[in-house]
């Protein structure tokens, strides 16, 4: 299959390219970590109102809406790496070989979903010394959802980067995404705070779901239909974006 | 039939400021005909349309109009088959800080299908080809301007295309590392590749070149072999000194002989005379002085340069835009 073989060829390149700058990863992860510390003393007071009686069951809801927002704003920041290889030339290089278009997208974007890996696994390691547990089957499925939503964000950011080209329109655009998009999903301050009409936008949310689903599977609840429903969603999410971020890539014009 | 044949292509470009929509003609109809084996060179100043050409050749950017065949190959039917034959070489360069020569030979052979271990094979034999041996597993941030130039090229033909194009190969380079990249142009062409480059270098187009289209304004002004080009203008010049005291008694003696097409006074005693050949007109020059008793300080013979050829078909020097 030559999108798989293409695809393992950018994957591995631009993967090893990062290793040589592992400090990128760490800092990617170096803000969520500072929340996760700062507001360890607030959580359970915080979260009190969303069943949290003890430190272990506020990080059961506050790390993975957490940990959906750094797949998120992870993702959508990658555009800015893509960027720079438009102006070094790597990327029409590519093209003008027969390499496959939508193995230049999938190599790029598997590669954000590594690094997110490594970074929600510092979090969750941290968090475990905190109080936190989670069952590794339900970690597993977790990692599922964080990684479609890698995938989607990062695709979405690539295909955006492809079209605007400005490192400054590209900047705000994505802040213009990212924030509402935390915000409406819940992340880090419950939706259920928020007032109706905001919460009714939720149920038509992938990421809100992503979130609720996160919660139930780090609550002990893998049975959970925002589970399925998060997977559903998603799914179907990341293969709208995938498949319009590659077409950027098969014409792009720089 | 040429391995490279364009008919009327065209690209135009439409740019926004404030509320004014400007359209450039950045290529307006380019025809060209390239013969398997060739060093064909594009010559033109800044914003020619050279860059655009050729990316669009490379399959890069869709024309506007236009048809082209490169190996046979349709370049808007057959795409893919186009970028087989071709290897394409940016004016900006195209290796990446991080990475070593080594790795983007191996990257770039394997991004054209060929198997790991063949593309190790032939980035060996690149690097050895281009003497980057000793620099193979350093990141290319560390090479000089040359070096990185010359993985640059290394990179583009690893797939041993039949045509090869080179956009802009010596821009930024120093005189000696022009020189070295000059042989290796030649050594693509021996080893029988098609080369075609564009460079605003009149002297690159002058030695390197078997073949020169001069573009400007998206339009071609000339084509042909550089000496044809020269010759075809104006012949030869032929400066002659004779002394400030007999400069315009030489300039009536001369006008009118009808192996001169040209005679020209010019400050300091000196004398501009375009003819058809300098080898047989020197002579005759100097016989027809003498008998007019005029003695001759200095003659001097200029071969028409290419700036001589923009100049008559352009009305201005490439040198100056
Ligand atoms: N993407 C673009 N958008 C708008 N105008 C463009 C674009 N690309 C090229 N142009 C314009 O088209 C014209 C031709 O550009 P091109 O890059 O082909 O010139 P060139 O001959 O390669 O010049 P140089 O020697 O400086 O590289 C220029 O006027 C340029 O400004
Ligand atoms: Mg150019």
């Amino acid at each position: 299959m030559k999108v798989l073989h293409d695809t393992w060829l950018i994957f591995h390149r631009n993967l090893k390219l990062m290793l040589r700058s592992p400090l990128w990863v760490v800092l990617g992860v170096s803000q969520p970590v500072v929340f996760l510390l700062l507001f360890a003393p607030l959580l359970k007071p915080a979260l009190a109102t969303m069943g949290a009686h003890s430190q272990a069951q506020a990080y059961r809801i506050y790390v993975p809406g957490m940990l959906v927002a750094l797949a998120l704003a992870g993702g959508l920041y990658a555009g800015f790496d893509l960027l720079r290889e438009l102006s070094s030339g790597i990327v029409e290089r590519a093209r003008v070989t027969p390499v496959s278009r939508l193995a230049l997208l999938l190599g790029r974007a598997l590669r954000d979903v590594v690094v997110l890996v490594v970074q929600a696994a510092i979090i969750i390691v941290l968090s475990l010394l905190f109080g936190l547990t989670v069952s590794i089957p339900a970690l597993l499925i977790g990692y599922g959802i964080l990684a479609l939503i890698t995938l989607t964000s990062a695709s979405f950011s690539y295909g955006v980067a492809l079209k605007i080209k400005n490192p400054a329109v590209l900047g705000q655009l994505i802040n213009n995404v990212a924030q509402p998009l935390m915000l409406l999903s819940g992340t880090l301050l419950p939706i259920a705070l928020a007032p109706l009409w905001l919460r009714d936008t939720a149920n038509g949310n992938p990421f809100n779901w992503a979130v609720t689903g996160m919660r139930a599977l780090f609550t002990g609840h893998p049975g959970d239909p925002s589970i399925w429903k998060a997977f559903a969603m998603l799914g179907g999410l990341a293969v709208i974006t995938i498949a319009w971020s590659g077409r950027k890539f098969a014409k792009s014009v720089r | 039939m040429g391995i490279i044949e364009v008919k009327g292509l065209a690209k135009s470009y439409e740019t926004r400021s404030r509320r004014k929509t400007t359209r450039v003609d950045a290529v307006a109809g380019v025809d060209l005909d390239v013969a398997e084996g060739e060093i064909f060179g594009f010559l033109g100043p800044n914003g020619a349309g050279k860059t655009t050409t050729l990316r669009m050749l490379a399959t890069l950017i869709p024309p506007d109009a236009g048809e082209a065949t490169i190996a046979g190959a349709n370049l808007r039917s057959q795409q893919a088959k186009v970028r087989e034959a071709i290897g394409y070489i940016a004016q900006g360069g195209a290796t990446t800080d991080d990475a070593t020569a080594r790795e983007e030979l191996v990257l770039q052979a394997r991004m054209h299908g060929i198997s790991k271990a063949e593309a190790q094979r032939r980035a060996v034999a690149a690097l050895a080809a281009f003497e980057l041996t000793e620099y193979a597993d350093r990141a290319c941030k560390t090479y000089s301007g040359g070096q990185r130039r010359r993985v640059d090229i290394a990179m583009g033909i690893i797939h041993r295309p039949k045509v090869v194009f080179l956009d802009e190969p010596t821009t930024g380079l120093d005189p000696q590392s022009r020189a070295h990249m000059w042989d290796e142009v030649r050594r693509l062409r021996s080893e029988g590749m098609t080369v075609f480059l564009t460079t605003h270098y009149l002297e690159e187009a002058d030695v390197l070149c078997d073949r020169v289209a001069i573009i400007d304004g998206g339009v071609i002004v000339a084509e042909g072999t550089p000496d044809t080009l020269k010759r075809e203008i104006s012949g030869d010049i032929v400066t002659v000194g004779v002394g400030e005291d007999f400069a315009e008694k030489a300039g009536e003696v001369l006008t009118g002989q009808d192996y001169l097409t040209e005679v020209e006074v010019r400050d300091g005693g000196m004398l501009r005379l375009a003819v058809e050949d300098g080898g047989t007109a020197v002579p005759r020059v100097m016989r027809t002085l003498d008998d007019a008793g005029i003695a001759t300080s200095t003659v001097e013979v200029h071969r028409p340069t290419l700036d001589d050829v923009f100049l008559t078909k352009t009305g201005r020097s490439l040198r100056e835009s």
